[in-house]
């Protein structure tokens, strides 16, 4: 049981009104899983990974709970979230290899941030050194600078300083993305390794890539336009997907390496906008099975062990 | 319309410019008008230094580079270089680097307007920006006012590639413009990629989506240390990839219903055809290429 998120709005304050990035998600992660996120640009899956960890002066936290560990996530108060940064939830931004201080050896990096955690950081050297070459790293990269590593080499520092106090939860944003297709499969395989070992209990991968998510997840979380369509086992989602919404985004999916000529055929029209989300099912201007019951927000249902989904048309009986 | 022959990239790296990074050797290839040239590679492997050199924005360190008949090293001035531009744009890898963070997206784009089209009215202008945001499925209202931190990452890409296609462009250098985005957004862009392809265009195509980014692409050419490690029609090179360094690459594209424990397991039983890879020879710089099918040719190995 280790992390529940009820019913959770984060939105955006702007000059111009709130933009409702997270409205009203609910999905919980059991020990050990690693759970894909999945959607299309836009849709809140970063909101969603920095509303677990800092909300940004511009963040609000408008409704819903937290828990962890069977303990409350207070999430809207700063200050009481410090103690758990590192230590309970951690989380690698996306494009957070571009953010590393570039003049920074990645040693006094690493030690400095340990230190601001309460952390000695003679006491996690041999685990540092043990874990760098566990997604291997010489421990030569301590003394060197960012600039001077590779994105892949980067994204694995950051992926060991994120977990050397041993998080509950692990939030990884787009971390494969910038990566070569080998560079991506080895990251990937340490992440799960990182579980296999219980460096991490249990881990959110954000991605837009269904197929890199369903090498490694055991179950995967759709959300659309700043709620949840679908969230199952991996296995149930990419071959028997129930949501309209999960179902046109697989299809969309070439073969690998197809060049048939022939236009792919994308998910007519856009995500509506979130500034002044429309009502009701919010997937209901591009799906082609909306019907009148759409106008009202469908509810997450069960439908299956672990299987739960949003839809009146194919999430109840 | 585009050619490069015979490139090469050495960097001089470390304190006082003593090293030298070899970042691309021995590079040949054509982009025809209407083709889309995919250059494939894992990273460092020189693809971005490739489209900086097309660009003009590094010079090769030997070998010649023409566009449209112009050997571009010869295009100097400020003149000249914009009229370059004119026809022949980059797109990059990293949004949030190629934007000023005070600017908003509505500044970024009027930047075009103020070097480009001083002569275009307002409301032309209007309309040209409100449907090039359109094509890349960008809603106006919703990105023009805001700075480059409130917009999402895949938001930013495609805030970019709008701003390329507000020139009229005949060749485009993308550089990994697609790694930030969903699926569905991923193929908006490559359809997009497709009409201009239509419309004549040449594309250069960095990217490391080897499942959807090589579905718009004629001809892939996998780079490898710097060097083309194979390269050919994409059909080809992806069914029957030749050279061992392609086919462990291909073997880590994540494919849906089958894990890369299987993929790897399929490759090992199925050896290919043995084909003869041209060796680098001991102090020279260049690399031999052999044809192993139409069109179809493999470099060297470098392990
Ligand atoms: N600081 C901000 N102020 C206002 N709106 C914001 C801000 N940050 C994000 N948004 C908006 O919130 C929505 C969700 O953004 P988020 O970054 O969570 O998307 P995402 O699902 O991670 O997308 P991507 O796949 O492109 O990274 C988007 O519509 C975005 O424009
Ligand atoms: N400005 C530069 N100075 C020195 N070395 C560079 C520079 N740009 C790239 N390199 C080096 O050249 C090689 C190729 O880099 P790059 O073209 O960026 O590869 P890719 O885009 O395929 O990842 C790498 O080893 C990289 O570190
Ligand atoms: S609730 Fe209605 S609109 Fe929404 S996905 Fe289901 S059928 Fe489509
Ligand atoms: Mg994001
Ligand atoms: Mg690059």
């Amino acid at each position: 049981m280790s992390l529940h998120v009820n019913d959770l709005k984060v939105h955006y304050r702007t000059l111009r009104g709130d933009v409702h990035a997270i409205d009203g998600v609910t999905f919980s992660l059991e020990d050990g899983e690693i759970m894909g996120l999945v959607g299309e640009s836009g849709c809140g899956k970063s909101t969603l990974g920095k509303s677990l960890i800092r909300l940004d002066s511009q963040m609000r936290h408008v409704g819903g709970t937290v828990e962890l560990d069977g303990r409350g996530v207070p999430i809207a108060d700063d200050d009481a979230m410090v103690p758990l940064r590192y230590h309970e939830v951690s989380l690698i931004p996306q494009y957070a290899m571009s953010a590393l201080n570039p003049i920074r050896r990645i040693g006094r990096m690493i030690d400095e941030l340990l230190r601001a955690r309460g952390v000695r950081p003679a006491d996690k050297a041999d685990e540092l050194r043990r874990r760098l070459e566990l997604v291997g790293l010489e421990p030569d990269v301590l003394r060197r600078f960012p600039i001077e590593l590779s994105g892949g080499m980067k994204q694995r520092v950051v992926m060991v300083l994120s977990t050397l106090l041993d998080p509950s939860l692990l939030i990884a944003d787009e971390v494969t993305s910038a990566l070569d297709v080998s560079t991506q499969r080895s990251v990937a395989e340490s992440l799960v390794e990182f579980r296999d070992r219980g460096y991490v209990r249990s881990m959110v991968f954000v991605t837009h890539d269904v197929s890199l998510v369903y090498q490694i997840a055991d179950t995967i979380m759709v959300m659309y336009a700043g709620h949840v369509a679908e969230k199952g086992p991996a296995d149930s989602i990419v071959s028997e997907p129930r949501h309209p919404y999960t179902q046109m985004l697989l299809s969309a999916l070439p073969e690998v390496g197809s060049t048939s000529g022939e236009r792919l055929q994308g998910i007519p029209g856009t995500p509506p906008g979130l500034l002044d989300p429309p009502t009701g099912c919010r997937f209901r201007a591009r799906c082609p099975m909306a019907f009148d019951k759409c106008a009202e927000r469908p509810p997450l249902v069960e439908t299956a062990p672990g299987h739960w989904s949003a839809c009146w048309k194919t999430g109840g009986e | 319309m585009l050619e490069l022959s015979h490139v090469h990239k050495v960097y001089r790296v470390g304190a006082f410019g003593g090293g030298r990074k070899r970042a691309v050797r021995d590079v040949g290839l054509t982009v025809r008008p209407g083709e889309v040239v995919s250059l494939i590679g894992e990273s460092g492997s020189g693809k971005s230094t490739l489209g900086k050199m097309v660009l003009g924005l590094t010079r090769p360190t030997s070998g010649r580079i023409t566009f449209e008949g112009t050997d571009i090293s010869t295009i100097r001035g400020f003149r000249a270089e914009k009229e370059y531009h004119r026809r022949v744009q980059g797109v990059f890898q990293d949004p949030f680097s190629c934007f000023n963070p005070i600017f908003k997206a509505e500044r970024v784009l009027t930047m075009i307007r103020t070097s480009y089209f001083p002569e275009v009215s307002d409301a032309d202008w209007r309309d040209r920006v409100v449907s090039s945001l359109r094509t890349v499925r960008l809603d106006p209202d919703n990105v023009l006012d805001k700075y480059p931190h409130q917009l999402s990452g895949g938001q930013l890409q495609r805030l970019l590639i709008a701003r390329a296609l507000l020139l009229d462009i005949r060749m485009l250098v993308a550089d990994e413009v697609i790694s930030m985005l969903d699926a569905s957004t991923r193929i908006d862009v490559l359809n997009l990629l497709a009409d201009l392809k239509e419309r004549g265009l040449g594309i250069l195509f960095v990217t490391h989506d080897l499942s959807l980014g090589t579905y718009v692409s004629d001809t892939t050419v996998i780079l490898h240390k710097g060097a083309v490690a194979e390269m050919g029609p994409t059909r080809k090179v992806f069914d029957d990839p030749r050279h061992p360094y392609s086919r462990r690459l291909l073997s880590c594209v994540p494919q849906l219903h089958r894990s890369w424990a299987e993929v790897d397991a399929e490759l090992a039983a199925r050896e290919p055809e043995p084909v003869r890879l041209p060796t680098l020879v001991e102090g020279e710089d260049s690399a031999p290429m052999v044809e192993v099918g139409e069109g179809h040719f493999v470099g060297a190995d470098q392990g």
